[in-house]
Order: structure tokens, then sequence, then C-alpha cells
């Protein structure tokens, strides 16, 4: 009896470290040697990544200890057996890289202005905040300082948006593109959900059209057409231009999210609202919309991080965002074949961004569902 | 009791107004923008109309593997070439997307952690960069192949080089249009054959080996036919002449970059599409059907694939929409695709925005609409249907 009530411990293969090894790793005679397989690639490559991003690169200096100035004087240029990634390029054009043409002197408003978008962003992205309402606030009025501090007026020289470049543009098309389209997204959601025919039937045709045909074709429209469509006088700006399609886009795709979040409300929502003798507007906007909208923050900062990534197209139209300072620099004859390098950069800029977009949609995702829940479910 | 504005708290009417409201300003914008466009184009000289379609485009298209193209050819050509060109690089991008995809996600819900997490670091990758960017990056990697000199060789009749791919082209001989019947034929009675098996199997259980005798009608009558008519086909194999090679089938990098670039990067998304799909099977299937003995394949074959169809294909058809659509990127690295070639040098060439744009962006709409529709006719042929 004794020995049976004895409390015998789990075998060791099954628990610690090694445990762990031979469950995820070495579990049976093929699942070891993928995993050898696996790890004899990363031998190889692992290591001569890192030679060639790091161990071997030039950062400033070549290896003769001179300050690089152009292409040639990138160490494996000088000696193809030496030498790795050349980052002196994006040190030297670090500031077209993150302003553009922005004027030198005028360069700390825009540095205000990102730093003014992280205090604005934080209320958006933490509810918890303390004071959020007074952040909100200041949120609402960025928009119109950000534009009078980065295009100039009220005191401020003007700096045309032909100076603006790299980050910045890729920042501004992003950010507005997203916080005009927003509002825009819900009247189409709410419009295509009316019970109103002719209403509806415009938003379906409107977010059909615009998801049914690329970005580039609207950026084409912007570009081309715009111009025609208006009288005479009225001279857009190219930036402004290209805005108005990137909107457009977006918007339909946050109205099919939004759209979704509205169908996911309980009708019992709607039939309780009306019930309190509600109008249209007021129910939409008390009791129908902060729920839907709340469900529909994932998706919304899915959606965005893709508008994130299309703005590199108005390279094509010839707005030089961040991917579009990279070819010039590409172009010039001092940087000439330091594709790698340069992409590179570009490719990891945008990857952080977007990166930390998703982990906090992901976030958000985990939070809502530990949260209240949604009566649907 | 009603107060003095009665008639406007009447539903009915409300709704006819506010309608009749919007139809109207809609109607009077629209008079606004097509009245100041017509000024502007009388203005600036440009003639509307389609007859522009029929002029000589003027510049030549340097890849167009279905239409031979010469600089006399008109803009409608053009057209054609854009529009062929599209669906080449779209479907041969959807079809190596839904396999790298449905692999990669499999092989991240493999139990070895190393191989999942490796699969999830190329996910995250090539999810978060720009489709623009990896475009470039893999044309700029292309065009720093070797020259044609010093062009890698391939199992010895493939050359790799800054131009592209060179590989034999196949020439058809007299006696092939009858394998190609003959492999129709085997396509369409394997179809047959697949619809009465299902039948009969239940109807009496007995089953019938689908799969294999298919193989045998699809690969092997064809096959057999090929050699009793003397193999009809043979091949032109590229040479070395001068600067460029001769002869042969030439695969631009432009299009090599456009189907590496929107492949790995579809596949990411379809990878996770996958992912998500087998994971909503629940485990009891899984379960159940061991339970009954079926084999590991058969359970993954019959059992959890099929019931992850289901979630899978709506968001798998709106991959293969935003690859159609993003292949108008390979304006970027110019592949004379419908928007490069039609909406970009025709445009240019001729002047007619207005014109050009529409027939673009129709092209793209009934190109996306008829993916819609056959993915909604696969997707309601797997749904979970009642009985």
């Amino acid at each position: 009896m004794n020995e049976m009530n004895e409390v015998r411990k789990p075998p060791v293969a099954t628990t610690g470290i090694i445990g762990w090894l031979r469950i995820n790793l070495f579990f049976n005679w093929t699942n070891s040697l993928i995993t050898l397989f696996v790890i004899y690639c990363l031998y190889q490559f692992i290591p001569w990544i890192l030679d060639w991003t790091i161990f071997s690169a030039d950062f400033k200096y070549n290896y003769l200890g001179e300050q690089i100035t152009n292409q040639e004087m990138c160490s494996r240029n000088l000696d193809p057996e030496n030498g790795g990634a050349c980052w002196a390029v994006i040190y030297v054009r670090f500031y077209q890289f993150i302003y553009g043409f922005y004027p030198k002197v005028e360069v700390w408003r825009v540095n205000l202005a990102y730093v003014m978008l992280a205090f604005a962003l934080l209320p958006l992205l933490y509810a918890k905040l303390p004071y959020r309402k007074y952040f909100l606030y200041f949120t609402y009025i960025f928009p119109v300082i950000a534009y009078f501090l980065l295009n100039g007026g009220l005191g401020f020289t003007e700096v045309s948006t032909n100076k603006w470049g790299g980050l910045l543009v890729t920042l501004v098309l992003g950010c507005t593109g997203i916080a005009l389209a927003f509002p825009i997204g819900i009247m189409l959601a709410l419009g295509r959900r009316s019970k109103l025919p002719v209403i509806s039937m415009m938003c379906t045709l409107f977010i059909e059209f615009i998801r049914g045909v690329p970005l580039i074709t609207l950026l084409f429209f912007g570009m081309v057409m715009l111009p025609l469509f208006l009288p005479e006088g009225i001279d857009m700006d190219g930036l402004v231009r290209v805005l108005v399609a990137v909107t457009l886009f977006q918007s339909a795709y946050m109205a099919e999210v939004i759209r979704g979040g509205l169908q996911a409300i309980p009708p019992g929502q709607y039939e309780a609202a009306k019930s309190l003798g509600m109008s249209y507007w007021r129910m939409n906007l008390l009791i129908i919309l902060p729920q839907a909208i709340r469900i529909s923050i994932p998706p919304i900062v899915n959606t965005s991080i893709g508008l994130f990534k299309d703005t590199t197209l108005v390279i094509i139209v010839g707005i030089l965002d961040l991917l579009g300072i990279g070819r010039g620099t590409l172009a010039d004859t001092n940087w000439l074949g330091l594709s790698y390098e340069i992409y590179f950069f570009v490719s990891l800029v945008f990857f952080i961004f977007t990166f930390g977009m998703s982990r906090y949609s992901l976030y958000l995702e985990k939070k809502l569902k530990t949260g209240i829940n949604m009566g649907a479910d | 009791m009603r107060s003095n504005l009665g008639f406007f708290s009447d539903e009915k009417f409300r709704s006819i107004f506010f309608q009749t409201l919007v139809v109207g300003l809609f109607a009077l914008g629209l008079f606004f923008v097509i009245s100041t466009t017509s000024y502007n184009l009388e203005k600036r000289n440009i003639a509307t109309g389609w007859s522009f379609l029929q002029n000589p485009a003027g510049f030549d298209i340097s890849f167009s593997p279905f239409l031979e193209f010469k600089s006399t050819d008109t803009h409608l050509k053009v057209y054609f070439v854009g529009v062929l060109n599209t669906l080449l690089v779209s479907i041969t991008g959807c079809i190596a997307a839904t396999i790298l995809g449905f692999i990669l996600g499999i092989v991240r819900l493999s139990s070895n952690w190393l191989l999942s997490r490796l699969v999830y670091i190329y996910v995250e990758f090539s999810r978060n960069v720009p489709l623009l960017l990896q475009i470039i990056l893999w044309y700029s990697i292309l065009i720093q192949l070797p020259r044609v000199k010093q062009s890698l060789q391939v199992l010895d009749v493939f050359y790799i080089s800054n131009r592209g791919l060179y590989s034999p082209r196949p020439i058809f001989e007299s006696g092939f249009s009858y394998v190609l019947i003959a492999i129709v034929l085997a396509l369409i009675s394997s179809f047959l054959i697949n619809r009465w098996a299902k039948k009969r199997q239940d109807k009496t259980g007995q089953q019938f080996p689908v799969f294999s005798s298919s193989i045998g009608l699809i690969f092997i009558v064809p096959l057999i036919l090929f050699f009793i008519l003397g193999s009809p086909l043979s091949f032109e194999h590229p040479e070395l002449k001068g600067f460029n090679f001769k002869g042969g089938l030439v695969i631009r990098p432009e299009f090599i970059a456009m189907f590496l670039a929107l492949s790995i990067y579809t596949a990411a998304f379809i990878s996770e599409i996958v992912r998500a799909g087998i994971m909503s099977v629940s485990k009891g299937q899984r379960e159940a059907s061991a339970a009954i003995g079926l084999k590991q394949t058969w359970i993954m074959r019959l059992i959890i694939i099929p019931q992850a169809l289901r979630v899978i294909v709506p968001p798998l058809t709106s991959q293969y929409l935003n690859l159609t659509k993003n292949s108008s990127l390979g304006i970027a690295v110019g592949y004379a695709d419908l928007v490069h070639g039609f909406g970009g040098i025709s445009l240019n060439q001729t002047g007619q925005a207005i014109e050009c744009m529409a027939i673009v962006m129709a092209t793209y709409l009934s190109i996306s609409l008829t993916i819609s529709f056959f993915m909604n006719i696969y997707n309601r042929s797997i749904q979970f249907k009642e009985k």
C-alpha cells in the first residue's frame, strides 16, 4: 500500500531543458534530422550575415581609417576581399532620409512635430493614460498645429511641400490618410447599411469600385485627372493630390472593416435604443458606433498597416518618401551600387513601424477577448 | 397631437426627401465636374474619343510572350499585351503563392520548434516590408547577375544572366495537337470518373481508386501517344551570338522579379490564413478520426483539410484579388503590364488621360469581379451543406 501511495516524479526525459529539447526538437528521427539540417543551414548563414552587416561593415570610417564620402572609399570597393556593408551612405544621407530637403534652419519644426505626434498618439494607444481627456484635446488640435508647423504660416516661414521628403512624407501620408479615412469610413459604413436604397447603393458602389482597382490607378487619377476636374486657378499641391487618392483608397477599406464591426452588434442594441426614443444619429453616435468601433479596432490597425506600407507607391508619381530618397541616393554617382545597404535600411525602418503596429493590434485583440464580452458571443 | 412639421417627421416623406437631396447634390457635382473638365480639355486641345486606340503606338515592348509586338502596332494592341502580361504574372503568382503558402502554413504548425520559428521569422519579415520595396530589391539583385558573356549555366540548357533566364523553346510539330487533345480528353474523363465514383460510394459504399486512375489517364495515356507519334516535339536552344543570345525562350528579369516578389509576399499572408484554418478545426476531429483507425495522411486529407478549407477560402479569395491588384506595381521595374504599358506610356504619348484611366480601371474591376465570381462558386461548393 505504502509503495503505491508514494509520489513518483515524472520521467526526466519530459521535464526541464532536456525534456523540452526532446519534445520540440528531437521527437523522432525525422524531426531530429530536420533539426540538424536547420542548425547546419543557420550555422552557414548567420555568421556570414553578421559579418557582412556588423563585423566587417563600415559605419563611418573605412578600414584605412578615412571618413567615407563616396562609394569608392567603402572598404569592399577598395579591397573586395575585405569589408562588408557600407553603412556610411546612411550616415551621410541620414538627414535626407528623415527630413527630405527641408531647410536645415527650420528643421526644429519637423522635430517638434515628431515629438508632438508621439504625444498625440499616446492617449489613442494607451487607454489607461492618466489625464487622458486632456491629452485627447491635444490630439484633436494636433493636425492643425502640425499643418502650420510643417507647412508654414502664422509667423513661420513657408516650406513648400516639394522640399519635404523621406520619413517625413511617409509619416504625413500615413497619419493623414488614416486620420481622414476614419470618419469617412464610418459614414460610408453607415451609408452602406442604411435603409435608404439610394444612399446604400451609392456607398456600396463607391466602396466596391475603390476596392476593385489598384491604388496606383487612384494615384494616377489624383495626379493626371484631378487637375482636369477642377476649375482654372485652383492649383493643387502634388502632395495634396496624392493625399486625396490615398484617403479615398483607405476610407473604402476602413468602411468595410467598420461595417464588420456594425454587423457584430446584436439587434437588441438597436431595438433598445429605438425603444428609448433615440433618433438615428443619437442611436448610432451614442450606442452603436462606440461598441462597433471598439471591436473593430484590431482590423482597423491591420488596414492601417497596409496603408502605411502602400504609401511607398507614391514614388511612382514622383513624391519622394523614404523609399524615394533611397532610390534617389542610388542614382547619385557618389553612392552607385550600394543598393543592398539602402534597401536594407529602408526595409528596417518600415519593419520597425509595421511590426510595432501589428504587435499592438495583437495586444488589443487579447485585451478585447479578456475584457467585456460583446453580447454576440 | 401633431406639430406643424408633422409631414417632416413622417418617415416615408423624410426618406424620400433625403434621397432626392443626395441625388440632386450628386447630379450637381457631376455636372460641375463634367463642365469644368470639358472646358479644361478644350483649352488644352485634347480631343475626347476612342479614335486614338487605332493610332500606331511608336514604342517597343520588350516583354510580350504571347503577342508579337512592333512599334507600328496600335495602342489597342498595347492594351491587349498589357492585359495578357498582367494576367500572366497574376495567375503564375497566385499558383506559386498558394503552393508556397500552404507548405509554409503547414510547416508553421510543425511540432519542430526550430522549423516553425524559422517560418515565423520569414512570415513577419515578408509581411511587414512594403511589397514595392521587395519588388525593387529582387529586381536589383537580378540585374546584378553576371553579364550575358559570363552567364551562369544550369543543367546545360538554361542560361541565367542580367538579361534574364534563357531556356530552350519547345517547337511543336504536326502530331503534337493529338497529344494535347488526349490530355484534354483525359482531364474531362477523370472529372467524370471522380463524379461517378463519388455517387457510387454514396450509394453502395464501394470505393474506386480515383486518384491513381486519374494520374494514369492524364499523364501516361498522352505520354504513350506521344511516343507512338514519334515524339513530335523538339527544342530550339539559345545560342550566344555576339552580345546576346539568339533563339530560345527568354524570361525577362522584370517578370522574374515581379513573380518572385508577388508570390513570396502573398505566400506569407496565405500561410497565416492556412494556419488559422487548420487550427480552427477542433482537436476532437483529429482524435475521433484517429480513434476509428484512419491513417495519418488520410486524417489530413479527408478530415482536416476539407473542414479547414471552409475557413481558408474566403480570405484566400481576397489575397488573390490583392495579388492581382498588386501586379500593377510592375511599373516600378518596367514590367509592361496594363498600368505601365497602356496606363503609363500610351497615356503619356496620347494625352488621353480620362480614356486611358477609365479603360485601365474598368479592366481591373472586371478582373476582380471575375475572380470573386469563380471563388464564390468554389466557396459555395465546399461550404457545409445541411442535408
